[in-house]
């Protein structure tokens, strides 16, 4: 559901680049008929910053596959398209793997509307359906060849509703929130509205401004008047600059304590570089950060490989958010067909439903209805981020977790005014 | 005569092939592609009746379609009405968006047309956004059959629906083409006075015009919800619709009712052979560079080349 | 809404018009005088703010005075793209008008691919003094980045009123709006006097585009954002006239802020665009126009 803040070049000189123009053809030792894993993936459109580095963690898991034997012996291929972010154009495309390259594997779009038109023909042929980080995709069809590899897990408030806990767990009372008019956005508000009804918070504003405004003063002018003690914003990278630098610039009010929760953008590295220490203070969603609380085995060589395939690629170079998911995503389908012995999807299916993974990102075991089974979102705050150089966020404490309670790393700044010096 | 005969003969042989096609072959992939390259037909052929033959330029094809789409969609789910009806409304709601933004704007110049078909792009999208009947900004998951009883699937079915609604709009273009209602858009196009002093009801024609190409593309939007089994308000007010159903008779030729059909098809399939071979930036770049140059060097479209 | 809230949202919406004013005077001359159907204006804006952006990386210049040296080249363009109009479609008459916005609206289309291209879709930004600084007067704040656009948009307006009134070819460019042949009959060429206007519109855009990324950072669909709006502010006014761009920028502005400051921030687009639809039906010479 991001928004892309991240780039794409058309033409790159690197080698990286020619594997975006066409469909991917790698082989290594492993012989035989490829193994095809097919997916439509953002490569433009307001996705495209999310897109790209999770095309790149698939790639690089691709490498190490085909490098340990591919999967039954047979090499791994995998054959994408970019779907422009648009759902008007992932049905075409996904028909296209189906029935012209006969994809063994289907791994889901990026971005939750893009899927929604794929769930119906999945379930129609049967297949499996790996998700990349779609929100709430299978509430309510419950396919259960669905899974996802986010850790946003099943309920609805698990994700926007941190942000919510922490507040009130601190003693909050008084919770504003703003969201951008659009899809995802709209969702996150309401899983906030819905934690802040259920722990007996009251909201004093609750307003979606229109998507892609570019000036906020009004917005947070109103914001302010409301008295809040935490503010919960939904936005998107070119509204979440404009938000960090109004907020910079006219303040939020000596009341709030808390401000951020579900800013998209700012887990990303391009936006991060243009904001520089602005971002101090701010309390925000993630799903990885490289802090003590998270080391998981593996993760830290795989963010360091990364690092180098993106900045040739000239692709998002922290890939905190979603690349280690992607990466961990082909372990997961490893594991499944070495399991299983087949790439039936009914079989896998079975076998993921009730095996627990060792990945990158830790243990992953899904749920009924293909999400984790254990949610794992956090909020980290930014800390002691100086300048604009991207790099220091490869160490601990800029990104400081906050919440939820096991996974603290750190200790949380209120009131936010101070926070943000 | 005979060459209307010769038309509904051709146009039942395209249906039959569809028909044909859709019940036999096994390929899912053409007939999702299919489905757009026909959709495409009708817009742009839908278009051109304003467009090409009147000289008025309608940006805002996204919100035509979207009109038709959600129209279907309100219906859909509040009536859980069949399918011919939900198209009937959606064509409905078109003609009224045409006809409305007609005699809105259709007494100015040209320009005011085209700029007030951008503004309501803009203020229907935001109606959208903020109707959470039809999905609001998180979009809407239609709960319709996924097997056709004859056709085998409900996206082939949709094809052969779309397929027929291309032949009809087709057959309109060519009639408004030789009737005397679109000797009075040729007239306007060339000059609206001279039209006016020759007795044409300008004003009433224009809107009337309008009117027929709204119906057209709502009509061409309602089954895209269904098709998609989903709808949100980026897939129904795509941009590419603007750009595609005004580039499509440009290429063409917007002076003859072939044009937008050789546009729509040569351009249609174009766009969906490069989304899945090289890349969608080239894709806009392609379209966005080949109405440039047909507009500069070949202002009567392929049609020119052919000399008709 | 209480009053402080009001007065406050009253303040931005003005600096907020200022700068929109700024990105419309070229198309009032442009579109309003000189009657080119120029929906690629506001690519051009995106174009010169992409150029301040180039500047301030490779010489660290000021963004708005990138904007001023911006000018010249871009008044190049503008004679440039004015004179393949003019020949391609203007002499040819009968439907110039439709192929002609065809054409921008595809300048406009692969402008937007050819940023992609060169710069990627991430944002881009520029850094300033007068940036993420708030001016403090008493219980009011006001950003330095909306002074310094709203300013400069006053000074853009200004020199074009004295130009439009003051020069020969100013009182030509509004003659030829006009009647073109009463002006060659005095003896101006009117494709001559129409390209310098097009060139001075487009030099505007240069200094207007560093604007837009004085007020945020840009990314390469943003003109498709301000396309909507411009033509609503130079229709608003009534063509062509530079007093009148300006009161409907502020208007525009203003209507936007107190609609973002209160419960129905989420119509904000519907109401800009319904007053022009409305305008346009029942007023089609503008608010403020003869």
């Amino acid at each position: 559901m991001d928004k892309g803040v991240l780039g794409r070049r058309a033409v790159l000189a690197t080698s990286f680049g020619a594997t975006l123009a066409a469909p991917l053809v790698a082989r290594s030792q492993p012989a035989g008929s490829p193994v095809r894993i097919g997916f439509s993936i953002a490569q433009t459109g307001t996705l495209a910053a999310g897109g790209r580095p999770s095309l790149l963690a698939r790639q690089l898991w691709m490498h190490d596959v085909n490098a340990r034997g591919g999967l039954l012996g047979r090499p791994v291929e995998l054959v994408f398209y970019d779907d422009q972010t648009s759902a008007a154009t992932s049905p075409a495309i996904y028909a296209k793997l189906l029935d012209v390259d006969r994809v063994d594997l289907l791994v889901g779009p990026y971005g939750t509307p893009v899927q929604a038109p794929i769930m119906p023909m999945a379930r129609q042929r049967g297949k499996l359906l790996f998700g990349n980080f779609s929100f709430r995709a299978n509430e309510e069809m419950r396919y259960d060849r669905y899974f996802n590899i986010a850790p946003f897990g099943a309920t609805p408030d698990a994700w926007p509703g941190a942000f919510v806990r922490l507040a009130h767990r601190r003693g909050l009372k008084r919770l504003a929130i703003m969201v951008a008019d659009a899809e995802g956005t709209v969702t996150l508000g309401a899983g906030a509205r819905e934690t802040a009804r259920s722990l007996g918070m009251e909201v004093v504003y609750d307003q979606r401004y229109p998507f892609n405004t570019t000036e906020f003063s009004s917005v947070l002018r109103a914001v302010r008047s409301a008295r809040p003690e935490a503010v919960y914003v939904g936005s998107f990278p070119n509204e979440t600059a404009g938000i960090v630098r109004s907020v910079a610039e006219i303040g939020v009010g000596s009341s709030v304590q808390l401000f951020g929760g579900g800013m998209v953008g700012l887990q990303f590295a391009p936006l991060l570089e243009s904001l520089g220490d602005a971002v101090n203070g701010l309390v925000n969603f993630q799903t990885y950060v490289p802090e003590r609380t998270m080391e998981f085995p593996g993760i830290r060589e795989f963010i360091d490989r990364y690092a180098v395939a993106a900045k040739a690629g000239g692709v998002d170079v922290l890939g905190f958010y979603l690349a280690p998911f992607n990466y961990a995503m082909g372990q997961v389908l490893e594991a499944a067909v070495k399991a299983v012995g087949s790439l039936e999807d009914e079989a896998l299916s079975r076998h993921m439903k009730s095996a627990e993974f060792e990945t990158v990102v830790g243990k992953i075991a899904f749920g009924p209805t293909g999400e984790w089974r254990d949610p794992r979102m956090v909020q980290v705050q930014f800390q002691g981020v100086r300048g604009t150089d991207v790099e220091q966020y490869r160490q601990a404490g800029r990104q400081v977790i906050v919440e939820p309670p096991e996974l603290v790393s750190g200790e949380l700044r209120m009131p936010f005014e101070r926070a943000r010096r | 005569m005979r060459s209307w005969v010769r038309f509904a003969a051709g146009g039942l042989v395209v249906l039959l092939l569809a028909a044909l096609a859709a019940r036999w072959l096994a390929n899912d992939y053409l007939f999702f592609a299919a489905f757009v390259v026909l959709q495409f037909v009708v817009l742009a052929t839908a278009w051109n009746i304003l467009g090409g033959y009147g000289g008025y330029v309608n940006f805002g094809t996204g919100a035509f379609v979207a009109t038709g789409a959600y129209a279907a969609v309100a219906l859909q789910k509040l009536a859980d009405l069949p399918l011919p009806l939900l198209v009937l409304a959606g064509t409905a709601a078109g003609a009224v968006l045409g006809s409305a933004l007609g005699l809105l704007t259709l007494r100015l110049r040209g320009i005011y047309f085209a700029i007030a078909t951008l503004a309501i792009t803009i203020i229907l999208e935001t109606v959208v956004l903020n109707w959470d009947y039809v999905g609001g900004a998180r979009g809407i998951t239609l709960d319709r059959p996924h097997e056709d009883p004859f056709f085998g699937t409900y996206n082939r079915m949709l094809v052969v629906l779309m397929a027929g609604m291309a032949v009809v709009a087709v057959g309109i273009a060519r009639w408004v083409g030789v009737s005397a209602f679109g000797r009075a858009l040729s007239a306007i196009r060339d000059s609206e006075d001279a039209a006016e002093a020759c007795g044409v009801p300008t004003l009433r024609r224009k809107v009337q015009a309008a009117t027929l190409s709204g119906a057209m593309m709502g009509a061409a939007g309602a089954p895209l919800p269904l098709y998609l089994s989903f709808v949100d308000h980026t897939a129904a007010f795509g941009l590419n619709y603007a750009v595609s159903a005004m580039a499509m008779p440009m290429i063409g030729g917007t002076g003859h009712w072939i044009g937008p059909v050789i546009g729509a098809v040569l351009l249609g399939t174009a766009q969906q052979a490069v989304t899945v071979t090289i890349s969608s930036e080239v894709n806009v770049l392609i379209t966005g560079l080949l109405l440039i140059g047909f507009v500069v060097a070949a202002p009567r479209g392929i049609l020119g080349w052919l000399g008709r | 809404m209480d009053l402080e809230l009001l007065i406050d949202a009253l303040v931005a919406g003005l600096l907020l018009g200022g700068f929109y004013g700024a990105l419309s005077l070229g198309l009032a001359i442009a579109f309003g005088l000189l009657d080119v159907p120029h929906i690629a204006h506001p690519a051009f804006a995106l174009l010169g703010a992409y150029g301040a952006v180039l500047m301030q990386g490779w010489f660290g210049l000021d963004p708005v005075l990138s904007g001023l040296i911006l000018a010249l080249p871009f008044y190049a363009l503008g004679v440039a793209v004015y004179s393949f109009y003019h020949t391609t479609f203007e002499r040819r008459g009968t439907d110039a008008g439709l192929r002609g916005l065809a054409f921008f609206f595809g300048v406009a289309f692969v402008a937007e691919v050819i940023l992609i291209l060169l710069f990627g879709i991430d944002q881009r930004g520029v850094r300033a003094p007068y940036i993420g600084r708030a001016l403090v007067l008493g219980e009011f704040r006001l950003p330095w980045r909306m002074l310094v656009a709203s300013g400069v948009a006053l000074a853009i307006a200004g020199a074009m009123a004295l130009w439009l009134s003051r020069t020969y070819v100013g009182r030509a460019v509004q003659a030829v709006a006009q009647d073109a042949t009463a002006l060659s009959l005095l003896g101006a060429d009117p494709v001559r006097v129409k390209r310098i206007g097009f060139g001075i519109a487009t030099a505007s855009v240069a200094l207007s585009g560093a604007l837009l990324v004085v007020v945020g950072p840009v990314e390469p669909g943003l003109a498709r954002i301000y396309i909507g709006k411009v033509f609503a502010i130079v229709v608003l006014a009534g063509l062509g006239s530079v007093g009148g761009t300006v009161l409907a920028a502020l208007l525009l502005g203003v209507i936007e802020s107190v609609m973002l400051s209160s419960p129905v921030a989420s119509w904000t687009p519907a109401v800009a665009f319904g007053l022009l639809l409305a305008v346009l039906g029942l007023r089609p010479q503008g608010l403020f126009g003869r």
